[in-house]
């Protein structure tokens, strides 16, 4: 490869940063001429280190990026291609603290409008509803820090309010074992899953894990003994991923879980990898998330430090940089490989061919932390909590105009009323819950009967999604807030392919005319089916799903 | 081999050939933007998305490979309508004024309006800092378009990224499929995404060789010679009342095919054929634009393109 960079030279402090991830290359002047293969062997830095470069300067000067474009050996436009994709990645400068003030469906049902400026930006949801408005401070050379509820000045540091937390399967440790100690959690009932599982070996654990019925909690529901079984059949090396991206407006189970019970995560990936044969484990966590990466990180050195993982299986944690799409299981492997985190046209699928072109597989947190559950009580248990095509419980992340906003685990079979009356029930009348998420829909109150389970919501067209459930009592502005969805998709989009590119401004364009004129349902319409069915990945094809249920409900018009 | 049926039609195509490939071989075309046979294909445009039973959304006939027994649909009402849309959507937001022949028959086979988004909304010239994540509020006044000014940063050839269907080709050719440059990447996200140098420098300050691959696989004009881009804007841009003559290169021994494009007896363009075994249609900086030794436009020179041609020689970045 033979590369030309920029003149550009670093500051100290960036150089030093760049060098406390990366060796320099050996110098050879403005162009770089190294073979192929370990040119591009160090490729998977660049996110990494782009990350140490905002995070610690604030910006990506040209200075920055040429150094690690030297050291990495990647052509400058490609490295500036990837560090534009990402909203917390800024490769112009600016002020040293910078206020991500989320505007997002939830917050701004109670949020004053703020000024934005650069120092103040908007920001899609924080992952942190149930204690909204949130406020994410993005901190050069400090730790970003989140403020919630934080309305009145976004730069003071009010810290967060403390969580509801209901739940005694998954969430049993959340909030009484010390989620920074290795001891509590052993006390709490750790570890007991994963020496069981060396025990039994991993054609039994995956089999445990068929016979549980387990499904994903990342949206799909595919079931997860068939995902292992798959991988292991592969050849090696193999990879395991945890998807922590979380962004899905509506949604912090997630977080709940790596913030109050990081070593469960922990354990239930090393499980995994004993299953699969995995060599590597990754857990890519939202950029948005700093305390449950840093819970993470602690927590995966404690479990190192006792020697439950080492040589034979290692975990590392990649921070996302703001980029919803990155939780799509393709994009989120080409954000680890160091490119532009746009998805994959699948077939092939990641169990085939996945991270680094490897078979993968790749869980939801909420998903993975199920099977310490199944291993120690074994798969028929699990299976009978739940429903035959629904087994074991959910976490539901219930915020919007409900009385006590938080993560609640049920059984799945349970009616959604159940849950809402779980949660203090409806904060006025309401007139519209969010099931799924942005990329769910809709439903009214008549749907407070049906049953919380993949079959009940597939057959009547919505998905459980990633288990969020938000209400909107009559003082809404409905129209707001599915504009607000729609503005999110048209920001997220990762740009790849025209029906989303393009779709997603049409939509959004369609919806602000509409509050004007009559709404074209026509024309959305027309164009959600294309996205629908002509897109590349689940964002475009679900885009436009929570408008036109919007529409069918009339909620708006 | 393989067999599968195409719109009913049993077809037997080879291990590893493509959807795509399979139709053509029945004289079934199917329209593409960002499938090229030279480069991997990026699949990303949509226009070739066919029905494949048993798949729940359509598949991009360009990089799907042929499976035995599979039963594929290319006129079906749902890949029409996508087809339809996806055309709409680019053309209401890019101006296709430029593009093949062939890809304006099949609009007009699918009776693409894109007029019906609304009125184009005007150039804009921020499309460049562009803050991923974060835009305007969209008032829905006009349909937002790409469109911007053109980047004239060099004497060769200009971006007009006004025409830019981002449809992956420049980005290719200029790296791992042919040039192994690197001097341009897709930067940005969503909309807002765009083809750019590192931080936007112009083409003279960053790693171009100015090669013109790009240029050549450019399926909408974005990238254009300097010396067409100056004489479309005088008006004395004549396709119509232009030869093509095939010849060799004489600069080195390689033997690159060459076909120059030439009006009133002046080279205006250099191209080489797609399927010529040397090339496959790429070029070297002097192949693609090294012809002014055989026309030394000298004072004397008087044909009413040549002032606009010498003007494109000199002007170096305007
Ligand atoms: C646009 C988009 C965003 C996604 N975001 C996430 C996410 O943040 N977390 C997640 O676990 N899955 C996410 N997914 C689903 C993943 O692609 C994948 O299905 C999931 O990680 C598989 O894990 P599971 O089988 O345990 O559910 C997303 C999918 C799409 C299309
Ligand atoms: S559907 Fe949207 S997010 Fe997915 S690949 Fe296409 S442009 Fe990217
Ligand atoms: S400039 Fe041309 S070749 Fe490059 S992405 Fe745009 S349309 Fe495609
Ligand atoms: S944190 Fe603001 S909407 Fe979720
Ligand atoms: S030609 Fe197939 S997706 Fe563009």
């Amino acid at each position: 490869m033979d590369i030309r960079l920029m003149d550009d030279a670093p500051s100290d402090a960036e150089r030093a940063v760049i060098a406390a991830l990366i060796d320099p290359v050996e110098e050879v002047g403005s162009h770089l001429a190294i073979g192929g293969h370990s040119a591009r062997r160090h490729r998977h830095l660049l996110l990494p280190v782009l990350s140490a470069v905002q995070s610690e300067i604030g910006w990506v000067s040209k200075g920055a990026l040429n150094e690690i474009c030297r050291r990495l050996v990647i052509p400058p436009a490609e490295a500036y291609g990837v560090a534009s994709f990402y909203a917390l990645i800024s490769t112009t400068e600016r002020p040293s603290v910078v206020a991500h003030v989320c505007d997002d469906i939830a917050c701004r049902l109670v949020r004053s409008e703020f000024p934005h400026g650069d120092a103040v930006v908007s920001s899609p949801c924080l992952g942190q509803c149930d204690r909204r408005p949130a406020v994410l401070l993005q901190r050069a050379g400090v730790e970003d820090v989140v403020n919630a509820p934080g309305d009145q000045d976004p730069f003071e540091l009010v810290g967060v309010a403390d969580p509801t937390v209901v739940g005694d399967r998954l969430l049993a440790r959340v909030g009484h074992a010390d989620p920074e100690s290795i001891g509590s959690y052993a006390d709490h009932g750790g570890w007991q899953a994963l020496e069981k599982a060396r025990a039994l070996g991993p054609a039994a654990v995956i089999e445990e894990v068929e016979r549980s019925g387990l499904k994903g909690r990342g949206g799909a529901a595919f079931p997860t003994g068939v995902k292992w079984r798959a991988v292991a059949a592969e050849p090696a090396p193999r990879y395991l991923v945890c998807n922590a991206d979380e962004s899905e407006p509506g949604t912090f189970k997630d977080r709940v879980v790596m913030e109050g019970d990081p070593f469960a995560v922990i354990e239930s990936m090393i499980i995994a990898a004993v299953a699969t044969g995995c060599a590597k484990g990754y857990i890519y966590v939202r950029g948005e998330y700093p305390l449950a990466a840093s819970r993470l990180r602690h927590a995966l050195h404690e479990t190192r430090l006792a020697g439950q993982l080492g040589p034979e299986f290692d975990i590392e944690i990649i921070r996302g940089q703001g980029a919803y799409i990155c939780g799509e299981e393709t994009a989120l492997f080409n954000s680890i490989e160091g490119l532009r985190g746009e998805p994959r046209q699948k077939p092939p699928f990641p169990a085939q061919v996945g991270l680094f072109g490897r078979p993968t597989v790749i869980n939801n947190v909420e998903t993975l932390i199920n099977v310490p559950g199944i291993v120690l009580e074994g798969g028929e248990a699990f299976a009978a909590i739940g429903t035959p095509d629904s087994a074991g419980t959910r976490l539901f992340c219930l915020s919007g105009d409900i009385n006590r906003p938080g993560t609640y685990e049920v059984a799945m079979g349970g009616a959604l009323g159940e849950l809402v009356d779980l949660a203090g029930g409806f904060v006025g009348e309401t007139q519209a819950i969010l099931l799924g998420g942005a990329a769910g829909a809709f439903v009214d109150t008549e749907a407070l009967s049906m049953p919380l389970t993949f079959e009940d919501s597939r057959s009547r067209g919505v998905s459980l999604g990633s288990g969020v459930v938000m209400a909107f009592n009559s003082s809404r502005d409905m129209h707001d807030v599915v504009r607000r969805i729609a503005r999110f998709f048209r920001d997220e989009s990762c740009g790849q392919c025209v029906p989303c590119r393009v779709g997603t401004v049409r939509v959004e364009e369609a919806l602000a005319r509409s509050r004007s004129a009559p709404l074209e349902a026509g024309l959305i319409d027309e164009i959600d089916r294309a996205m629908k069915d002509a897109s590349i990945c689940g964002l475009g094809h679900t885009a436009a799903s929570v408008v036109r249920s919007a529409i069918s409900l009339g909620l708006i018009s | 081999m393989i067999s599968l049926t195409i719109d009913g039609q049993t077809v037997v195509s080879p291990e590893g050939a493509t959807l795509l490939e399979a139709c053509r071989s029945i004289g079934k075309d199917q329209p593409t933007l960002c499938y090229l046979e030279t480069l991997a294909p990026v699949n990303v445009c949509r226009v070739c998305v066919v029905e494949v039973e048993g798949s729940r959304t359509l598949v991009p006939s360009c990089s799907r490979k042929v499976e035995p027994g599979m039963k594929v649909q290319t006129e079906s009402e749902r890949v029409r309508h996508s087809r339809k849309v996806v055309f709409e959507l680019l053309a209401s937001s890019v101006d296709l004024s430029l593009v093949d022949d062939s890809v304006q028959e099949w609009m007009t086979n699918y009776q693409v309006d894109p007029g019906r988004f609304g009125d184009l909304a005007p150039l804009v010239d921020d499309r460049d800092e562009r803050h991923a994540g974060h835009h305007y509020e969209n008032t829905g006044t006009h349909a937002e378009t790409v469109f911007q000014p053109v980047k004239v940063d060099n004497s060769l050839y200009v971006r007009d990224y006004s025409r830019c269907i981002l449809c992956y080709k420049c980005v290719e050719a200029c790296g791992d499929d042919a040039q192994n440059t690197f001097a341009i990447a897709v930067a940005g996200r969503g909309f807002d995404a765009r083809i750019s140098t590192e931080f936007d420098v112009a083409l003279p300050q960053g790693a171009c060789v100015f090669c013109g691959n790009c240029i050549g696989v450019c399926p909408t004009g974005a990238l254009m010679f300097r010396s067409e881009h100056e004489l479309r804007a005088s008006d004395l841009w004549h396709e119509e009342e232009q030869t093509v003559t095939r010849t060799v290169c004489s600069y080195c021994g390689v033997g690159c095919n060459l076909e120059l494009h030439v009006q009133d007896n002046r080279i205006v363009k250099v191209t080489s054929p797609i399927d010529h075994s040397v090339t496959s249609g790429h070029l070297c900086i002097k192949g693609r634009f090294g012809y002014e030794y055989v026309q030394q436009l000298g004072d004397l020179a008087t044909t009413p393109i040549d002032d606009v041609l010498r003007r494109a020689r000199e002007a170096g970045t305007v």
